[in-house]
């Protein structure tokens, strides 16, 4: 059973179009992460989810009921802001508390619900403290024991790592997916942040200019990106023109003038039909740098030069020349990189690669 | 000179000119008051150097200052209250308004182009005997004399609140414009109409803003003569107009010095009231 259904929604501000006509389903109890680059729509979907903002056209459905007219204080969801925005006059344990005041609930059962939240976030004694008195970490989790007290329908999670510096968003991120297994909510995250969407999400929507680019589980949408746009914003791709050759035996034959003739597995070429013009996509991690006397495994092997060397510690974001062609690959390292000008054996292996039409 | 005597006296330096001036203009005249009402004026209208403590008795003593600072003192909490009532809804709008909050902001720093003075006296030509209200009524025969609704508590109180309402608005708006819409939202969000969301929320999040326009509020009204001299009658007197009797009509110095020092002791004990629960940096936020 699906819990949220956007049917044909659009969002104008003035002749701004924010969101333009998207569909959305989103079944019971999934982590569906909304991703895309600011601007892209999906904190305007969230906020139409949550009901702050009114779509210009189209229906929003939750638990199989019309919400459009419903005001917000009357749909039951559970918000996390990407500021907290945690009470600074009332204590934790108040902030936490007051989606109950508003549920009819029982005084001793309240308390019990508020310290069975705090205990979920690993946060039990600190009901009496001030917002203030917390850690930014701290506050979040706050937010989010905030949002699950009151048992929402779907919980909304408006970029709620962003404001955290990296360490601690990681561990926050999967406290997150922690509690969310836990409490089997149906959850839309919002977020700009690949890595984020790819480790928790069960699917993502890739936005872009307020349209859904591609809507899949985390592997498929980042090995088979249906759209140029998808491929460059989840990890970095090469991507090259190219013509499919010939469709045959579960392969898609497309020669590139770098690489020549590669066979891409088909499954990984979905929209690319028939032959003629047609593009090759190649992700930046996938393409390996070898010494030139490596020898080629059944790889694909091509020459090229290094023309920028990025130094990141454990990888190595290159930039090499194949041809005509500037190619960036991003490389595991144990030992000293390749240094700028050296010639290498660019290597990748057929199955990594994938198409979009032209 | 070392580096931490340098930078030790470095803020002093940058306060001189303030402190220099504020002990000038305000502590050295205070204290030539202060001497002052222990003065004596004698019957031959000459001041008597000493130390008498008459005018302080008078002053304390007399029932008549007593009432007239305890009405001072209610017309002040009346404006007040008027001015929070009438100035808290304006101040949300404002800090709620987008994109015209500057034009609003102007439009509400307008009146104080204009002299204190003239304002007040503007309302001599609205509500006076041959006034536009008047006129209106007259002229559509609703009444056949021009009514006297000039010279009472109630048009000291309105000349009042004309003053003192901007201070009221700047305070509880820049209360207002600090606090974070998304504190609405997420009230709303868990249940909360936008009615509750405000009581829960907003509201008590502005009270020190709403607490900072009061105190302005109140201890200007309760300082000013301008407004009771010009649109009250002979019995709404404010204590300050006992003190402008005094020294420019009676020429007094001694007696108005006891009493706008025992004004001040007064409001001043107010002040400290008022920054022992609720702190001056709020005060100094609305100012600023």
């Amino acid at each position: 059973m699906s819990s949220v259904i956007l049917r044909d929604i659009v969002k104008r501000f003035g002749s701004f179009t924010a969101v333009e006509k998207t569909s959305l389903e989103i079944p019971e109890g999934e982590f569906v992460t909304l991703l895309g680059p600011s601007g892209c729509g999906k904190t305007t979907t969230l906020r139409m989810i949550a009901g702050l903002l009114d779509p210009t056209e189209g229906d929003i459905e939750i638990k199989g009921k019309r919400f459009n007219d419903i005001p917000i204080h009357k749909r039951n969801l559970g918000i996390v802001f990407q500021n907290y925005a945690l009470f600074p006059h009332k204590t934790v344990a108040e902030n936490v508390a007051f989606g109950l005041k508003y549920r009819d609930v029982p005084r001793d059962e309240a308390a019990r619900r508020v310290a069975e939240a705090l205990a979920l976030v690993q946060l039990p004694d600190v009901g009496d403290r001030y917002p203030k008195q917390l850690s930014g970490g701290q506050q979040q989790r706050i937010a989010l024991a905030r949002a699950i007290v009151i048992e929402p329908d779907v919980l909304l999670l408006d970029e709620p790592l962003s404001a955290l510096d990296a360490n601690l968003r990681e561990d926050m991120r999967v406290e997150l997916k922690r509690i969310q297994d836990r409490i089997g909510v149906t959850t839309v995250f919002v977020t700009h942040d690949q890595s984020e969407a790819l480790a928790m999400s069960d699917q993502i929507v890739v936005m872009s200019d307020g349209r859904v680019e591609q809507v899949g589980p985390p592997q498929e949408v980042y090995n088979t990106p249906a759209s140029e746009f998808v491929a460059q914003f989840l990890g970095a791709s090469n991507i090259l023109p190219a013509r499919c050759t010939a469709r045959a035996n579960g392969h898609v034959a497309l020669d590139s003038d770098v690489f020549g003739q590669i066979d891409v597995p088909a499954e990984k070429a979905p929209l690319v039909v028939g032959e003629g013009p047609a593009k090759l996509v190649l992700r930046a991690e996938k393409l390996l740098l070898a010494a030139l006397d490596t020898p080629a495994n059944g790889e694909i092997a091509v020459d090229a030069t290094v023309e920028t060397v990025d130094y990141q510690g454990q990888a190595v974001r290159y930039f090499v020349r194949a041809g005509d062609a500037q190619l960036q690959a991003i490389n595991m390292i144990d030992q000293r990189p390749f240094s700028e000008g050296a010639q290498v054996s660019l290597r990748l292996r057929p199955q990594d690669c994938a198409a979009l039409p032209a | 000179m070392s580096v931490e005597t340098r930078e030790a006296r470095q803020p002093w330096i940058l306060l001189s000119p303030a402190l220099g001036a504020v002990a000038l203009l305000l502590f050295v005249p205070l204290v030539f008051i202060a001497v002052y009402s222990f003065w004596l004026r004698t019957a031959t209208g000459a001041d008597q150097v000493g130390f008498f403590l008459d005018n302080w008795a008078e002053a304390l003593t007399d029932e008549f200052y007593r009432d007239i600072l305890l009405n001072t003192l209610k017309i002040a909490a009346i404006t007040t209250l008027v001015c929070a009532l009438m100035g808290y809804p304006a101040a949300y709008f404002i800090a709620r308004s987008k994109g015209n909050k500057a034009v609003l902001l102007l439009l509400l720093m307008l009146p104080f182009w204009i002299s204190y003075i003239i304002r007040t006296m503007s309302w001599i030509n609205i509500l006076g005997v041959s006034g536009a209200v008047n006129w209106l009524l007259t002229g559509l025969g609703i009444v056949s004399e021009p009514v006297q609704m000039l010279y009472n508590e109630t048009t000291v109180i309105l000349g009042l609140v004309h003053f003192l309402l901007p201070f009221m608005v700047l305070n509880v708006f820049v209360s207002l414009d600090g606090i974070d819409t998304t504190l609405e939202d997420a009230a709303n969000s868990l249940g909360a109409t936008k009615w509750q969301a405000f009581l829960q929320v907003t509201l008590p999040l502005s009270l020190p803003g709403l607490a900072a326009g009061g105190l302005l509020c109140f201890v200007l009204g309760a300082g000013t003569y301008i407004t009771p001299l010009v649109l009250g009658g002979p019995t709404d007197a404010m204590f300050a107009n006992l003190v402008f009797e005094a020294i420019i009509t009676q020429l007094n110095w001694p007696l108005g010095s006891a009493l706008s020092l025992m004004l001040l002791a007064v409001l001043g004990a107010l002040v400290l009231i008022y920054n022992r629960y609720l702190g001056m940096a709020q005060l100094m936020k609305g100012l600023g």
